[in-house]
Parts: structure tokens; sequence; C-alpha cells
């Protein structure tokens, strides 16, 4: 079969649901730009769905690709795939968007990702804890974080069986050279579901808003091969330092400054070696669990390969 | 790396005192002003960043009108010079406050220069200086000579970019620097006796 002949299928089944077309119709299109107007194939193929579109009056959005994969969430680490997925709804978020009818946490036994459910692609809606096979979804990236977004194509069949979801987790070890601004006793937007960090009082969102204390630390953990910038919550932060929030209002207090408590808790952890594990958010790991490394570093092995060499 | 991307942060190379005082040899990667400085390690890497730990040693103001600290952080090869001013007021009060000799962890990037001899001299402008504990001070000495033998290793690779570079750059080899990390793990071996020893009279030494 020519790579022409194989596309055209791949074009007709793409269409098949949606316009009354015939595999000799798409081949001649593409053929003719192929052969007499010399355009290379991935361009051709896409033109001809292009016309396709307009003749249905679809979106590429609403189509799906035939060549469809069944993918594992771990397995998701480019935007744009058209991939297959069993996974668990994990939990439900509130669309902030009317555009969106539902948006939350899918997994499977490798992980999470967020998912997407937009209100004019009509699906049924899915259910927490729930499990759903799920064909015809597309992925998309932001800030190096993997989503998927259900559309008009996909299909969705729940299934009588239960996924032990497991944590995308990654553990690392290394020194703690640095603490970020934005570290220690901070501020948040008290606003409903709106968490962010205050600046002199001011959130981005909200203006002037009279904000809660939190404690975070923005980290960065280099083990001398490369960094990896970590972020601690209240919990991680309270057991990195010892420092926990009350303690840290009152020494905010006693020194009418915030600062006190981040410059306190670069004393306390800044050049020590720690273990981390948690989950990667685009460029941040984000804490679950920390632990010093306080074991002896045995010298032996590189001892041994630097006497030989 | 340079240029094509968003900035990173730049990783902090393991080196030892004996490696770090070699590395006269100073370059940025491009053009740009702001461009980060680099200074060139003899085994083959290049280091915008370094963290080190050692015992600081001995702590001076040698500044003339302001405070300017001088600190001497030992390590089992050598000595760094770090040095802390008032664009470093974290470091410099921490220089000040700090009764040695005490283990320190320092991050900070590697400066040059020249005496009025014409020799270079190298240093460190700390980001960071914090007291520590023997553990990781000797958590240290190990990773470090793990660090320096992977660039041992890899020193006369042909796509080892700045391998190549510090063999035209240094005229002295890497034998000294394996010899180096040699005698520091050594150290440790020696020392790994009697901290035990201590460890087990003192049981709520933590």
């Amino acid at each position: 079969m020519s790579d022409v002949t194989s596309a055209a299928r791949e074009i007709h089944e793409q269409f098949s649901e949606h316009l009354d077309v015939d595999v000799e119709d798409v081949s001649q299109r593409l053929e003719r730009l192929v052969t007499e107007y010399k355009v290379p194939l991935s361009e051709a193929r896409r033109s001809v769905e292009n016309h396709y579109l307009d003749e249905a009056g679809l979106d590429r959005d609403d189509l799906g690709q035939g060549s469809n994969t069944d993918a594992v969430v771990e397995d998701i680490d480019a935007p744009d795939q058209w991939v297959n997925l069993t996974a668990k709804v994990v939990d439900l978020w509130e669309p902030r968007s009317d555009a969106v009818a539902q948006v939350g946490l899918l997994g499977d036994e490798t992980g999470t990702i967020k998912f997407t459910a937009w209100a004019k692609s009509d699906l049924d809606p899915l259910e927490e804890g729930a499990v759903y096979r799920l064909e015809n979804v597309v992925t998309d990236e932001y800030q190096g974080r993997y989503s998927v977004k259900l559309n008009r194509t996909t299909s969705i069949t729940e299934l009588d069986e239960d996924i032990e979801v497991g944590d995308n987790e990654s553990e690392i070890e290394g020194a703690l050279v640095d603490i970020q601004s934005g570290s220690g006793l901070i501020k948040r937007c008290p606003e409903e579901g709106c968490t962010r960090v205050l600046q002199n009082g001011r959130c981005s969102e909200h203006g002037e808003v009279d904000g809660e204390f939190d404690l975070r630390i923005k980290g960065v953990l280099d083990d001398g091969r490369e960094v990896q910038e970590v972020i601690f919550d209240r919990e991680a932060t309270e057991d990195l330092t010892g420092i926990e929030l009350e303690a840290a209002k009152t020494m905010a207090k006693d020194a009418l400054d915030t600062t006190v408590v981040a410059d306190e808790m670069r004393e306390t952890v800044l050049g020590r070696y720690y273990r981390v594990t948690g989950p990667t958010m685009g460029r941040y790991l984000l804490a679950n669990d920390v632990e010093e490394i306080t074991g002896t570093a045995d010298p032996d092995g590189v001892l041994i390969k630097a006497r030989s060499m | 790396m340079s240029g094509s991307q968003a900035p990173t942060r730049e990783v902090a190379r393991r080196v030892f005192a004996r490696e770090f005082n070699a590395a006269t040899f100073t370059f940025k990667e491009s053009e740009d002003e702001r461009a980060p400085l680099y200074a060139l390690l003899p085994t083959g890497e290049r280091a915008n960043r370094v963290f080190v730990v050692g015992t600081l040693t001995e702590t001076e103001d040698i500044g003339d009108e302001s405070e300017y600290w001088r600190g001497r952080v030992v390590d089992p090869t050598g000595t760094f010079f770090v040095y802390a001013g008032q664009y470093q007021p974290d470091a410099a009060s921490t220089l000040r406050d700090l009764e040695t000799p005490t283990y320190v962890a320092v991050v900070g990037k590697p400066r040059t220069y020249e005496t009025d001899d014409g020799a270079v001299n190298v240093s460190i402008r700390p980001e960071s200086i914090t007291q520590v504990d023997e553990t990781t001070r000797d958590r240290w000495v190990v990773e470090t000579a793990e660090r320096t033998l992977e660039r041992l290793e890899a020193f006369d690779e042909e796509a080892n970019e700045y391998g190549q570079r510090a063999q035209q750059e240094y005229e002295d080899g890497v034998e000294s620097y394996r010899e180096a990390l040699v005698e520091a793990l050594e150290s440790l071996d020696e020392t790994d006796g009697e901290s035990t020893a201590a460890d087990a009279a003192s049981p709520s030494a933590e």
C-alpha cells in the first residue's frame, strides 16, 4: 500500500462518522497535491483534512485521529497526542469557567493527570470514584504540566472495576543550597478558591485583602549534577525546620518583621543534605516527605575506583 | 545551553580546595554583558557556583572603611578563601558572628583576582554561609570525591568540551587532583574510627 493510499484510508476513517465520503475521493485529492503539485505528504494530508473539516463544519479539535494508542498516565509527555486511557476519577473540581463542563483528576496505576471536559462537547458527566475507558482524548501541556482534554469525539464507557491509583512521585537527594524569596511566613489571599500569596498585602487578583498567615519554603536541592526547585508546604516546612506556624507568628511579632522567619529557616536548613519525595508540578517538586540524610557516607567505593585509576 | 534557553539556575559544583584554587582561568559563554562568568575547573568542568563544606578556622575583617570579611574554610586538601562585604550582608554577618573553629557550608560564586606580582588568586563570593555538623561535612567530602572522580573519568573524552579546554589552559595535568581526592577519603577513614568511638561514648550526641 502506498503512502498516499494509507494516508487516504486514515483520513477516511477519521471522517467516516461525520461525512459521507469514499476513500477514492480522499485518495484523489491527496494524489493531486502530492504528484501534480509536489506538496509533501504531511502538508497534503493537512490540507485535505482541512477541506473535509470545512465540509463537515467541524473544528480540528473535534476530530479523532485514526492512530490512537492506549496510554498510561506516566507515558503522557507531549501535547496534542490522541490517546485512550483507562482511568479512575480521583477528584472533581469546581470549574472556573462556563466553557468547562468538568475538571478534575484522573488516575491509573502509574499516576494522576488533570482532565478537562468542555461544555460544548456535551458529554455524559464522569462520576468521582468510577473507572472509565476513555477513547479519543487529547493531551495538552501548560508550563511543563500535562493534562488531557475530553472532546466531542471522546467515547466514555464506565467499567465495572477498580484501579489502585499510583502516585507519580520521585525521590531526590541533595544539598539544600538556596531558599528563595517568597519563603518563610507568608500571607495568602482569603478569597474563596484563591490562595495566591500576597505581595505587600495585595493579591494580584483581589487587591488589598486581609491575608491569612501560612508557611512555605521555595528551596533548591542540588546534588552537584543538577538542580531541582522544591516547594515545601506548611506541613513540610514545619517538618523541615521544626518551626511551627504559631511559633513563626510569635517570632515575627516580636521582631516586628516577618522576614526573621525565613532568616531563621535559612540558618537551620541551608547547606544540609535532604531526601525529598513528592510529585513534580512543572519546574517544582512538591515535597510530601522530607528527611535529613544523617547516615555516614561510605567512602570505600569511590576510594577503590580512584586508587585504581 | 548558552543563550538558547530561558536562564536556568546553575548547578553548584563540588570541588576540593586544591583544585578550586588552581581554577584561575575564567570565561563567559557569550558576549552578553550579563552572561554568567565561569571558572574552568582543571578536571574539565565549568563552575559558576560551588558548594563547599569545611572547617572555618579564621575570620578577619580586612576592610578599610566598611566591613569586609575574609574567612578561611579548610577541607582535607587545602583552604578556600571566602570574602564577604556590604553586598553579601548575610554572609558577612555570619562570618562576624561565628566562633571558630566550626564546620560551615558555603554556597557561592568563584571569583579570581590578580595580585601585584601577577599571580591569580581564586576565592569564593558567598551567597550563604551556614554552620553545619560533622556528618554533613563528611558527606560533602565523599560526594565531592565522587563528582571529582566523574570529572576525571570523562576528562579525556573527545566530546568533553571543558575537558579539552582544561587541557589547553592548564599545564599541570590532573594527577594531583586524583591524589587529592584519595587523600581526602583516606582522611575520613582515619577520623572514622575516632568519631565512632566518640559516638559510642556519648550516645546522646545528637
